[in-house]
């Protein structure tokens, strides 16, 4: 089944064309990665998708349902959002803002701190719970950042850069917690710079630049097509 | 539009506060005490009486008002602003199920809802000051939310429009402090000039001090019809604008 497809997408900003008629599928259960220079459109694309940015023209579908104002709120509510930028609540603890975050979704507040609890414990954040969040370093702010998109147990979920700024064991228990939900049959669409990120963990890519995807291909193919490594794939489709 | 999700953004605020009231509901409940007794004691052992209340009995129902209105003012600029600008708490709530609209209404119904706690609260201190004369006055608590949601309209389109924070200043100066001079808390307008009097006809403060006056006393007479007319007009004009300005200003 179709998961989020996106028809002829077009973003401009004033003048500015940031998505130039942006199409791509990605099947339920699938890790789509998009890749691309900073600048590309990725972000743009992201945001788009749980509609946080209307496009200029185009459609995004998402399972049987069209993403409009009407559907907004019921897509979201399956959509788990993971943004570049932590955009965490610094007037609340750790555990707060699991709490403060969940309940956006209406989910009930014992079912919310067993699901907090479960989450901070897989990313060995469980003792700073009743931390503030201005306390905690770059890691642990991307690494809770990223839980609390988990926390509505999403069947779609968006990550903008997910391991930016993680060592290498943080990162190790991001990924390992993607490769489980993508077993769960949980859709994950990513955005990364990092190719060995992208080739462990995606099933297909979407390389882009100035706006436009480039190409759509799984990373297998991409490497023997243009017979090396996916970087060097990459460093050749984004050369200007 | 979904009443309860807006609610959820409400809460929001409503967590935060609780973890840091001590702090900021001391400051904001210290600044009208000073008034009222600086003014009321100190200033009305000058003046005899106005309209047969003493100077404190005359000023402590304004003082109601304008704590009001600056405790909903406070939260939706400086408060809002930085929630959407530097915390970056809209990006975060968008990212869920609440909508753009949800958000801006929980906003308004939070500044409303500061503005209840406050002016609550300064109702109870001028009953123990034995200023409070009749029990009308708690007809006066629906009217406290008005004035809230008034002036965190009012805010709240200021926040859509400022360039940046800095910008507030002249938010408080050029529109909020003669609005609180001029709205009849301090003196009675009727010995000012004809001009000052019209303009300050539309002042939406001066209606609801009026309507305060005449709920701590009593004093219930024809003219609050008038004042009761303005209050609903500003909240009609008011209430839809941001919505649809911060829309503007957020909303890529």
């Amino acid at each position: 089944m179709d998961s989020v497809t996106g028809e002829n997408l077009v973003k401009y900003y004033k003048n500015f064309k940031a998505l130039d008629s942006v199409s791509f599928t990605i099947q339920e259960g699938e890790c789509f990665g998009f890749l691309g220079a900073n600048g590309a459109g990725k972000t743009t694309l992201m945001n788009m998708i749980y509609g946080f940015i209307s496009p200029t023209s185009g459609r995004i579908q998402i399972f049987d349902k069209e993403l409009n104002k009407k559907t907004l709120p019921e897509i979201k509510r399956i959509i788990g959002v993971v943004p570049q930028d932590n955009n965490l609540d610094p007037d609340l603890s750790v555990i707060e803002n699991l709490l403060v975050y969940a309940r956006y979704f209406d989910i009930k507040r014992k079912e919310a701190l067993k699901r907090a609890e479960e989450l901070l414990n897989f990313v060995d954040l469980y003792k700073w719970k009743q931390t503030n969040i201005r306390k905690l370093s770059g890691g642990m702010k991307r690494k809770l950042t990223f839980i609390r998109g988990l926390i509505n147990d999403p069947e779609i979920l968006i990550l903008d850069e997910p391991t930016t700024g993680l060592d290498p064991r943080s990162r190790r228990q991001i990924w390992d917690r993607i490769e489980m939900l993508k077993h769960s049959g949980k859709t994950i669409i990513l955005t990364t710079h990092y190719m060995e990120e992208a080739e462990k963990l995606c099933d297909k890519i979407a390389i882009m630049g100035k706006g436009k995807i480039l190409v759509i291909d799984t990373p297998q193919n991409l490497s023997i097509q243009f017979s090396g490594n996916l970087e060097k794939v990459y460093l050749n489709m984004t050369e200007d | 539009m979904n009443i309860k999700r807006a609610l959820r953004v409400w809460q929001r605020n409503a967590t935060v506060y609780r973890k840091l009231y001590r702090s900021s509901l001391a400051l904001n409940f210290l600044e009208p005490m000073l008034y009222l007794i600086a003014l009321g004691y100190g200033l009305g052992g000058f003046i005899k009486e106005i309209n047969g209340l003493s100077y404190i009995e005359f000023i402590a129902p304004g003082i109601i008002m304008s704590s009001a209105m600056y405790a909903a003012s406070y939260e939706c600029t400086y408060g809002t602003y930085v929630r959407m600008e530097y915390q970056k708490t809209f990006d975060a709530v968008l990212a869920t199920p609440i909508i753009f609209n949800e958000l801006v209404l929980g906003e308004l119904l939070w500044g409303a809802t500061k503005s209840l706690i406050y002016g609550s609260i300064i109702i109870i201190v001028i009953s123990l000051f034995g200023l409070v004369k009749s029990s009308f006055v708690l007809f006066l608590i629906p009217f406290i939310f008005f004035c809230g949601l008034i002036f965190a309209s009012l805010s709240l389109i200021a926040t859509a429009l400022v360039p940046g924070i800095d910008s507030f200043n002249y938010f408080y100066t050029l529109i909020l402090t003669p609005l609180f001079l001029f709205s009849g808390i301090f003196f009675p307008l009727e010995e000012m000039p004809e001009i000052v009097l019209s303009i300050a006809k539309i002042n939406p403060l001066l209606h609801l001090v009026n309507i305060a006056r005449a709920f701590c006393y009593g004093n219930i007479e024809r003219a609050i019809l008038t004042d009761l007319f303005y209050v609903l007009i500003y909240l009609i004009i008011l209430l839809p604008l941001p919505f649809l300005l911060l829309k503007r200003r957020y909303l890529l």
